[in-house]
Order: structure tokens, then C-alpha cells, then sequence
């Protein structure tokens, strides 16, 4: 394995136009999933008059603040339906935009350490490839060939006896895909808009016209929130509420080393993922705070945790020093699946909920989320994910299926 | 990593706790009356605030018992802790350096 050179910033990169008084749609947030929408609303529907309001800079939210996997084993049909585009998404999305932002399809294994774990991963397997997507069951042995660094020894506090692979899963440089997709939704006409909080909506009875900004106000035909952790807080300025849960979740980043880790590595059992980056970082995640929180930042024992498990499951890391820690704000749902979809509120529409996992649905989000907003009804990949679902029962429950543990 | 007060055993760790999320959820008066949507709002729908919120704890390390915390969810501050009997205590109002 050699390291691959990273791709040039761009030079083009996107307008910074002031915004207009008012626009077809209105998308709040510039994450990879706002983006991701303003593009497909431009691409596949020909709606071009669009801004993206971004209170931040672009994509500086969970867009650069994750460990940028990617993979579409869920257990539920609707979960692995929509992963499952999204990944055959990103397949054809460096070609598409013209833009290499290293998607590397090395493969991710999910760890299983217990005798139910081991029952977890095997049902999961069945249940991907009825499902078309592609999955292996692998023994220890097995495992230490896709990850050799990786101690499969029965001697460690919690063995491992095996894992679940899908060879088609991997990781992409995030901040080059909101960039690739920035870059072609501007050029299709669409402002983005950053340094611009969205404060309140104008509302004319039970349908939104438009939003207040600390840039003004800006009129909306339709307008659509993809605001991550801050969901809860939009909802409540558009007087409804999401049944989320906003929790700090934290990464970390070792120095540079040598490629030494091929593939990407998960356990939810002592709860540690990791992959090394292009440029040779280890890259690792752990679970969320127990606590809700908007600080993006988390807590130290939890890094404590993680840094156990991954020198226990990686012995030569016990060398490595954390270079960086940081976190970032995740809205998480009771059953830990996103919603995405109409609202209370009529013409307004939301994209929310992902949790801990939505970078991985980056394109599928966008593509569903922009044919909710241009035809007003849910696409199939997302009716499932209505918000509706929480009062009918028909809960997606990924919980503990999803093959990672929050 | 937060300093929480039990109000039976001081000042701990955030590691001796369990956190139990919003506090002050009461069980429906009258369930048979509830409506799915009512339901759903008392399963699933809590306030996610961004400044004070009053969420549960349990001393699960310590003395085992459940509590009520206020807290800033944007500082982490605890702000008061108080007994499940207790009201929940009024804020000196915001500013200053609260
Ligand atoms: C540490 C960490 C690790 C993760 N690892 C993974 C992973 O490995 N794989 C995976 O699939 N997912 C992962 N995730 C989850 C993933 O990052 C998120 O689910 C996904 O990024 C959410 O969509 P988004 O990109 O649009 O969100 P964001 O990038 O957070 O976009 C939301 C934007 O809305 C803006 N905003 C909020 N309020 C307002 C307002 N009032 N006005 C204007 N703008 C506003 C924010 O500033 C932000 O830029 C991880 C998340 C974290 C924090
Ligand atoms: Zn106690």
C-alpha cells in the first residue's frame, strides 16, 4: 500500500454572492448534506434559484468534523435501501463532479467479540446480501489477513471472533467533497451563502414564506433544513418539534505514520473505530456524551476509553501520540434512523437526525431531500423516514442493528 | 469531564453517574385518554435546549439514588442539583457571569 497524493485545492472553488431578497428555495446549512441538495435540486430537477445559508463557514460543521466512513451494512430493508444508493452514489460522484476527492473502497470491518455479537454480524450478513449489498463473514483468522496490525489473539480481554466485511465500504476526504459539491452546485446558478444565521422564519399562518437571517430577510418558496445538531433549535424557531437529541460526539487524530492499516476497522462491543487517512493519520471515533450538549467538544473519559480499546486491538499503536481531539454536534433520534421529510409546517421540509452516521448518506440525503422539496412528496428511499413514523409506530430501529453502537 | 453534586454524597465525577435525560416528564394523568399523537409526543418527544436544561441523574456508582440537574447544555456549567422532591430552583437571570 502506497500513500496516494491528495488532490489540489481548488482554485475555482464558488462565488460569495450577498443574498438576494428571495429564491425558490431556501436550504439551511451548508454541510455536505445542504450542498448535496442544492445540487440535486440544480441537477436532476432543474431548480437553479437556491441558496444555501450557512451561520458558519461552508462545510465547517460534522462535515469536517467526522471520521468520514463509509458503509452500507444496516440490518432494516428502508436503512440498507437508502445507504445502499447513497454508496452506489458515491461509486460514480468523483467522475460525475470532476472532482478526485479519494474515495478509497478499502473495506470496513465490524468487529464481533461476544458469542452474541458473533449471532449480530452473521443475521446482519444474511440480511445485506438479500438486500444486494455486500457483506462477508470472516473468521479471526480471516481478519488478521485484512488487517494484519489487528491482534486477533484469544488472550486479550475481549477476543476477537470475528467480523462482518464489506469490501465496498471505505472512506472519502470530506472536505474535497463538500468542495466538489459546492463547486458544481454554484456553477448550476445556485448562492451560497456563508457567515449567514438563519434566526426565525416568516410564516403566513401554517406555511413558511421565508426566513430571518442576521443578514435580513430573505422570502423562500420552499425552504429546506439540513442544520445537523442544530435541528432541534430550527424546529423550535418554526414552532414544531423534532423528537431529537443533540450529543457531543469527539474524534481524534494521531501524527503522521508509514500505511501500516489497510482497511477500516470498527467495534462496537469495546467501542473504537478507526482508519488511517491518505496522509497517514489514525483516525479514530468513539461513542457520543451521555449528556445532550451544543459545547463541540466532549468528554476526556471517553477518549480514555477509546484510546484502551484501540491499543488493545492495535498494540503497535501504543506509540502513537493524539495530535488532535475535537467534536462536533449530533442529532440523534430514539430510533436511531434520520428523518427526513415534510413537517407541520407547509413548504417547509426537513432533513435531520443522522446522528452519528450521516456522512456516509451524504448523496442519497441530497438526492431524497431535493425530490422531497421539488415535488412536495416524499421520494421511496425516504418515506419511510417520515416524521410521522414516531406516532404510527413504525419505527425503523437501528439501535444496536446498524453495526455500531450509538 | 463534569463535577456533579449528588445531594446525598457532594461532589463526584461524571463517570459515578448514569445520565436519564430531560427531568420533569410527568407519567399521563389519564393514558386511556391519550391520543397516538399524544403518545408519541410523551415516548419520544423531549426539549433539546441550547442553554439551561433540567435532566435526570443516577448516582449509579455512589448511592444509587436519581436526581435532578440543571445545566447549561452550551458550557457544560452545572447550575444547581436538586432532589427529585425539590421544585426546580429559579436562575439568577442570564449574564453577568453566570
Ligand atoms: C466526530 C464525528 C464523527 C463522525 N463520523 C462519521 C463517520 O465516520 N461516518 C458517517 O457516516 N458519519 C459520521 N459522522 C456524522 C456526520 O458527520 C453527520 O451525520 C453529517 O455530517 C450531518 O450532515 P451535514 O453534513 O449536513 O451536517 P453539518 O456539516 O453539521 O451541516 C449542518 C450545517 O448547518 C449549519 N447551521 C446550523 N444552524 C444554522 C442556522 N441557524 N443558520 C444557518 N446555518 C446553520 C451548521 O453551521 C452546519 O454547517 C460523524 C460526526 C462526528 C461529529
Ligand atoms: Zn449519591
Amino acid at each position: 500500500m502506497t500513500a496516494e497524493p491528495l488532490p489540489e485545492h481548488p482554485d475555482f472553488l464558488w462565488r460569495n454572492p450577498e443574498p438576494r431578497s428571495s429564491y425558490d428555495v431556501v436550504i439551511v446549512g451548508a454541510g455536505g448534506h445542504g450542498l448535496a441538495t442544492a445540487y440535486y435540486l440544480a441537477e436532476n430537477h432543474g431548480i437553479t434559484n437556491v441558496a444555501v445559508l450557512e451561520k458558519g463557514w461552508l462545510a465547517g460543521g460534522n462535515m469536517a468534523r467526522n471520521t468520514t466512513i463509509i458503509r452500507s451494512n444496516y440490518l432494516w430493508d428502508e436503512s440498507a435501501a437508502i445507504y445502499e444508493h447513497a454508496l452506489k452514489l458515491w461509486e460514480r460522484l468523483p467522475a460525475e463532479l470532476d472532482y478526485d476527492f479519494l474515495f478509497s473502497q478499502r473495506g470496513v470491518l465490524n468487529l464481533a467479540h461476544t458469542l452474541q455479537d458473533v449471532r449480530e454480524g452473521v443475521r446482519r450478513v444474511g440480511a445485506n446480501r438479500l438486500n444486494g449489498v455486500d457483506a462477508e463473514w470472516l473468521e479471526p483468522e480471516e481478519v488478521a489477513k485484512v488487517c494484519p496490525i489487528l491482534n486477533v489473539s484469544p488472550r486479550t480481554r475481549y477476543p476477537v471472533l470475528g467480523g462482518t466485511f464489506q469490501p465496498r465500504a471505505g472512506i472519502a476526504k470530506h472536505d474535497h467533497v463538500a468542495w466538489a459539491l459546492a463547486r458544481r452546485a454554484d456553477a448550476l446558478g445556485v448562492d451560497l451563502i456563508q457567515g449567514c444565521e438563519v434566526t426565525g422564519f416568516l410564516k403566513d399562518g401554517d406555511r413558511v414564506t421565508g426566513v430571518e437571517t442576521n443578514r435580513g430577510r430573505i422570502l423562500a418558496g420552499r425552504v429546506g433544513l439540513a442544520a445537523a445538531g442544530h435541528s432541534g433549535v430550527l424546529a423550535r424557531l418554526a414552532g414544531f418539534r423534532l423528537p431529537v437529541q443533540s450529543h457531543p460526539l469527539q474524534a481524534l487524530v494521531s501524527e503522521l505514520h508509514e500505511p501500516v492499516h489497510p482497511t477500516v476497522v470498527m467495534s462496537n462491543h469495546v467501542h473504537v473505530y478507526v482508519s488511517q487517512a491518505h496522509k497517514g493519520e489514525l483516525v479514530m471515533g468513539a461513542g457520543v456524551d451521555a449528556y445532550n450538549g451544543y459545547g463541540q467538544r466532549g468528554s476526556f473519559h471517553v477518549i480514555e476509553q477509546q484510546m484502551a480499546a484501540a491499543v488493545e486491538l492495535f498494540p503497535v499503536f501504543a506509540r502513537a501520540h493524539v495530535l488532535r481531539t475535537w467534536g462536533g454536534i449530533v442529532d440523534v433520534t430514539p430510533d436511531a434512523s434520520p428523518v427526513i421529510g415534510t413537517t407541520p409546517v407547509e413548504n417547509l421540509y426537513v432533513n435531520c437526525g443522522w446522528g452519528t452516521g450521516g456522512f456516509k448518506a451524504t448523496p442519497a440525503a441530497g438526492w431524497t431531500f431535493a425530490h422531497t422539496i421539488a415535488t412536495g412528496a416524499p421520494h421511496p428511499l425516504n418515506a419511510p423516514f417520515a416524521l410521522d413514523r414516531f406516532t404510527t409506530g413504525a419505527l425503523i430501529d437501528e439501535h444496536g442493528a446498524a453495526a455500531v453502537a450509538h | 469531564m463534569l463535577l456533579i453534586t449528588c445531594p446525598w454524597c457532594g461532589p463526584r465525577d461524571e463517570t459515578e453517574y448514569h445520565y436519564g435525560g430531560q427531568a420533569h416528564v410527568p407519567y399521563p394523568e389519564n393514558p386511556e385518554d391519550l391520543s397516538d399523537a399524544q403518545w408519541a409526543e410523551y415516548v419520544f418527544y423531549r426539549d433539546n435546549p441550547k442553554g439551561p436544561f433540567a435532566e435526570r441523574w443516577l448516582h449509579g456508582i455512589g448511592c444509587r439514588r436519581w436526581f435532578n440537574v440543571l445545566r447549561d447544555t452550551v458550557t457544560y456549567e452545572v447550575l444547581a442539583a436538586y432532589r427529585l422532591d425539590e421544585p426546580r430552583p429559579e436562575l439568577p437571570p442570564a449574564g453577568g457571569d453566570r
